[in-house]
């Protein structure tokens, strides 16, 4: 025993320095990022353990679902089939709804922050302790996660990376205490800061007393942290109580399940940009103000040898769209839409009432 | 010589070989990474606390019982995003005293077990709220009713983990 005493206190004592070192000195992670060794090491030696754990895990997944548990994929098929159809109809119709917004916020010189490239990663790990809502990813430098990039997944907003490693990533969930997130409601537009609270939940800060929030308003990033893009879906208000001082205990669910999750998106890439008016097919504001307000109806047979080009230049108001057909129709061969687009559509109507002298 | 055993007089010693002295920390490091991502319910479980608890213990060394627990208090730290050496700093004490306590105490049977982990889990809680809201300045609170169920559970939870871990403990 007496034979490996020295020796065994030597390596003790190059142990405890090389550890000393590791805490102290820091590693260069990334551009402008710097990491402490030991925490390199450690998520060195942990990280690929949990990977091969979750492969094997996913494996094993894929073996079942794909091979063996086949039972009620047919019905499932033509359910999801009929899915696809409906969401396929509804796009159409949020499709023309984002157009339009588009086309008004390109009016008014809207800047916002676009999701242009993301990342998928899997969820590998955790922090292990209850005061550190952090989870690691198997994604990390060399796949183009750096620092500070928010992390999403299809229900909402999961956090920001803290740092990024070379092939992993550590992530700061919302519902940490050191956590923050300027956000808006969807509905009053109120602005707020999300915050995690040493238990784990979520709260909503900076709503004073005497604003108007519901539980079930819906909560999405504002975009003025120039972290998380806006638009993104937090969660939802569960409760307001008044609060201390003058701001509203706003306790808000989050919408991704931050205990369960296993798959995530990193936004890599944002982009600064205003929708050009050169995208809107040249249609002038008045008209897109025209075509949403509602019309006078025409007189019948009133303007039938009217030609289209005795039409006023006044814009109309009050005018709701009416169709080119059914236009036509009414008032007999009269070409109304198709020859002067930009034209209001009761035009023919107010001169013989509203022309001014 | 035949080692005789008695509660009060003699309490035996163990020592573990060095791929388990490595092996067992880094698993219970790993598993309470990796577990309370599938089992949300697994981060009440403070597995490399109950393994500081058993080494410290085996061993009957106070300085073994904490270089053991600050090296995995340090390495737990450095899975947190907070500063590294709150976990450190509790589980060297803990290491420190479960060991003084080994060296006096028969704690060889699940009662004793039981007991030795349920008052460390508790030391173990006051020295990191301690040290996190005294020197770091982190907003935590104190539930009574998490902190009982966890030192509950924790003991529970040792009481089974340590019967497995006999079988790596060779006699000095």
């Amino acid at each position: 025993m007496s034979r490996y005493r020295n020796v065994s206190i030597l390596v003790a004592i190059l142990f405890v320095q090389v550890l000393g070192l590791a805490v102290q000195v820091k590693r260069r992670t990334g551009a402008d990022e710097s990491t402490r060794i030991i925490r390199l090491w450690t998520v060195s030696a942990v990280t690929p353990l949990e990977k091969a754990l979750v492969w094997c895990q996913n494996g094993l997944g894929g073996l079942w679902n794909n091979y063996i548990y086949l039972r009620g994929v047919r019905q499932e098929n033509r359910d999801l089939k009929f899915e696809i159809e409906r969401l396929r109809l509804e796009q159409v119709r949020l499709s023309d709804d984002a157009q339009q917004a588009r086309r008004l916020q390109a009016l008014l010189g809207f800047k916002e922050q676009y999701i242009a490239k993301t990342v998928a990663a899997q969820v590998i790990g955790s922090s292990g302790s209850e005061q550190s809502r952090s989870i690691y990813i198997d994604k990390g430098t060399a796949a183009g996660v750096e620092k500070d990039m928010a992390v999403i997944t299809a229900d909402g907003l999961v956090g920001r990376v803290l740092r990024a490693y070379g092939s992993s990533a550590q992530v700061l969930l919302i519902n940490d205490q050191s956590s923050g997130v300027g956000v808006i409601l969807d509905k009053s537009r109120l602005q707020g800061v999300i915050k995690g609270t040493a238990a784990g939940e979520v709260i909503l800060e900076k709503v004073m007393t005497d604003e108007q929030v519901s539980p079930g308003d819906l909560i999405v990033t504002s975009g003025g942290d120039q972290i998380f893009p806006k638009g993104i879906t937090v969660g939802t208000v569960m409760k307001v109580s008044p609060g201390a001082d003058l701001f509203l205990n706003i306790r808000v669910k989050p919408s991704a399940s931050l205990g369960r999750l296993e798959e995530v998106l990193v936004i890599t890439k944002k982009e600064d940009r205003a929708p050009s008016v050169a995208e809107t097919n040249s249609v002038r504001a008045v008209d897109i103000l025209t075509q949403r307000l509602p019309s006078v109806p025409d007189k019948p047979g009133a303007d039938a040898n009217r030609p289209a080009t005795e039409t006023p230049a006044k814009p109309a108001t009050a005018q709701k769209p009416v169709p080119a057909a059914k236009k036509a129709s009414q008032a007999g061969a009269k070409p109304a839409a198709t020859s002067a687009p930009s034209q209001p559509a009761t035009s023919e109507t107010e001169t013989s009432e509203d022309k001014p002298h | 010589m035949p080692i005789t055993y008695t509660s009060q007089d003699q309490v035996e010693v163990y020592r573990f070989s060095a791929p388990v002295a490595i092996a067992i920390p880094l698993a219970a490091l790993f598993l309470q990474a990796f577990l309370p991502l599938r089992i949300h319910f697994f981060s009440l479980f403070d597995l490399p606390l109950l393994v500081v608890i058993f080494f410290a213990v085996a061993r009957r060394s106070p300085v073994a019982g904490l270089l053991t627990g600050s090296l995995i208090g340090l390495l737990q730290d450095s899975l947190t995003h907070q500063p590294i050496g709150i976990y450190g700093i509790a589980k060297t004490v803990v290491g420190f005293g479960a060991s003084s306590l080994g060296a006096k105490l028969d704690v060889d049977n699940v009662g004793a077990r039981f007991l030795v982990t349920l008052f460390f889990y508790a030391v173990h809680e006051v020295v990191y709220f301690t040290v996190a809201r005294g020197l770091v300045k982190l907003t935590l609170q104190w539930n009574w009713g998490h902190e009982i169920g966890g030192a509950l559970l924790n003991a529970a939870t040792a009481a089974v983990v340590f019967t497995l871990l006999d079988r790596f403990k060779q006699r000095a």
